[in-house]
């Protein structure tokens, strides 16, 4: 559930809802207005926090990150899961590693093609 | 000096075909506490004994302070109860039971009563007979909440509502919370509602607290290993492990101490590791109380 309220404040930041410096909602008041416990969001601002995402100051609540470096992360979080789905479905089809890469190279190649046509 | 809004301390009670055994529970002020437990396991029991309804025979009870049950009119007044054993009179209006309760308790709040009524949906002129249960279940929090006691506990207040209702009381229990000076301690049959609202959550089974932590480590600590063990390949026994079961080649781990390692101890001992799940509340309530049960140790 914290990854969600993760996501959730990610995009927020990411869509410029939330700007760097802005101060964002005490955990209380975001688990009273999301219906959700309050050690849920403590987790979530926790791990925002040591993503460089927010700056949590004890006492004084916290802030969106003077430079949070989100969109690259975002991609390369989507990136990660999806190679790991391909590794997952390989291991089931018995497709080894090198043809793994073979045709995710052939893949790539296609695309490259596409966007030149 | 930790500020314990309920303390629970070695509570014992026998009865003769049930017994309270050396029940422990915290909770700090300001925190939510979803007491979890099939019907039958002890949670009424402990909820009366924490009200000061029934003297426990052994262990300390001690509630905002005071101890119980023998300071129980004390503690009584900052504390808000609601569980099905209490009747609302039938022949009489809400708006009576509203005026009722109002004259007994000086901190009744008649706007955030009024409130209620219009979150909740309900008509002050209606009599306690003609409303559903999900209704009469409304009427009472709504009794206990416009009191704006220090603490609230609550027998079941989700039990029986439709989802509706249900998001109603849940989203009234958080507003509670805003203000943390305040208290909430409920016991539900619903891991779902525990699992949304809940900060601490303690297990309870055939009278004894089988488990109990924060919300976040219990589900970071519990998960489903999904393995492919190859003939003459043995998994090395891991601490944690709840349980174990397998047909043929895949195999099943379920263990409460989960740890990356693990799955690199399996995989050096040769087995693969297909998937690491995570449970929900309900999958790690039953696999708590089903190896707990069985006499494993988890």
């Amino acid at each position: 559930m914290y990854l969600q309220i993760m996501e959730q404040i990610k995009r927020k930041v990411a869509v410029g809802d939330w700007l760097p410096g802005d101060e964002i909602p005490s955990m209380r008041q975001l688990a009273v207005a999301l219906r959700v416990s309050l050690i849920t969001v403590k987790r979530a601002y926790l791990e925002l926090d040591r993503e460089g995402v927010i700056v949590t100051q004890h006492g004084k609540g916290s802030t969106v990150a003077s430079a949070p470096d989100l969109r690259p992360r975002l991609y390369d979080e989507e990136l990660a899961h999806h190679v790991e789905q391909v590794a997952r479905l390989g291991s089931l089809l018995g497709i080894d590693a090198d043809e793994l890469a073979s045709r995710i190279h052939d893949a790539a190649g296609r695309l490259k093609e596409e966007l030149h046509d | 000096m930790t500020d314990l809004a309920v303390h629970l301390d070695g509570v014992s009670k026998s009865y003769p075909h049930f017994k309270l055994d050396d029940i422990q529970v915290k909770l700090e002020t300001g925190g939510i506490l979803g007491f979890i437990g099939a019907n039958g396991a002890g949670k009424s029991t402990t909820i009366r004994i924490l009200m000061g309804l029934v003297r426990q025979d052994g262990g300390a009870v001690e509630v905002l302070g005071h101890r119980m049950p023998d300071d129980q009119a004390a503690a009584k007044r900052d504390i808000g109860f609601a569980s099905e054993d209490l009747r609302l009179y039938k022949t009489a209006t809400v708006r009576w039971h509203m005026e009722f309760v109002r004259s007994i308790y000086p901190g009744w709040d008649p706007s955030y009563a009024e409130l209620l009524l219009r979150r909740f949906d309900l008509r002050p002129e209606h009599k306690i007979k003609g409303l559903s249960h999900g209704q009469r279940v409304k009427a009472e929090l709504l009794l206990v909440l416009a009191r704006r006691p220090r603490l609230l506990v609550l027998d079941e207040p989700t039990t029986g509502l439709d989802p509706v209702a249900r998001q109603e009381v849940l989203g009234e229990l958080m507003e509670v919370l805003a203000d943390e000076r305040r208290t909430i301690f409920f016991s539900s049959q619903n891991t779902l509602d525990v699992e949304q609202i809940s900060d601490q959550i303690s297990f309870i089974d055939r009278g004894r607290i089988v488990d109990s932590g924060d919300k976040e480590s219990f589900l970071e600590r519990w998960r489903r290993v999904r393995l492919d063990v190859p003939p003459g390949v043995v998994l090395p026994s891991l601490p944690g492990t709840v349980s174990a079961v397998g047909s043929g080649r895949l195999s099943v781990v379920t263990t409460s101490r989960f740890d990356p390692a693990m799955t690199s101890a399996y995989q050096s001992a040769g087995a693969t590791v297909h998937a690491v799940d995570t449970m929900t509340l309900e999958e790690i309530f039953v696999a708590n109380v089903m190896s707990k049960r069985e006499g494993n140790v988890a």
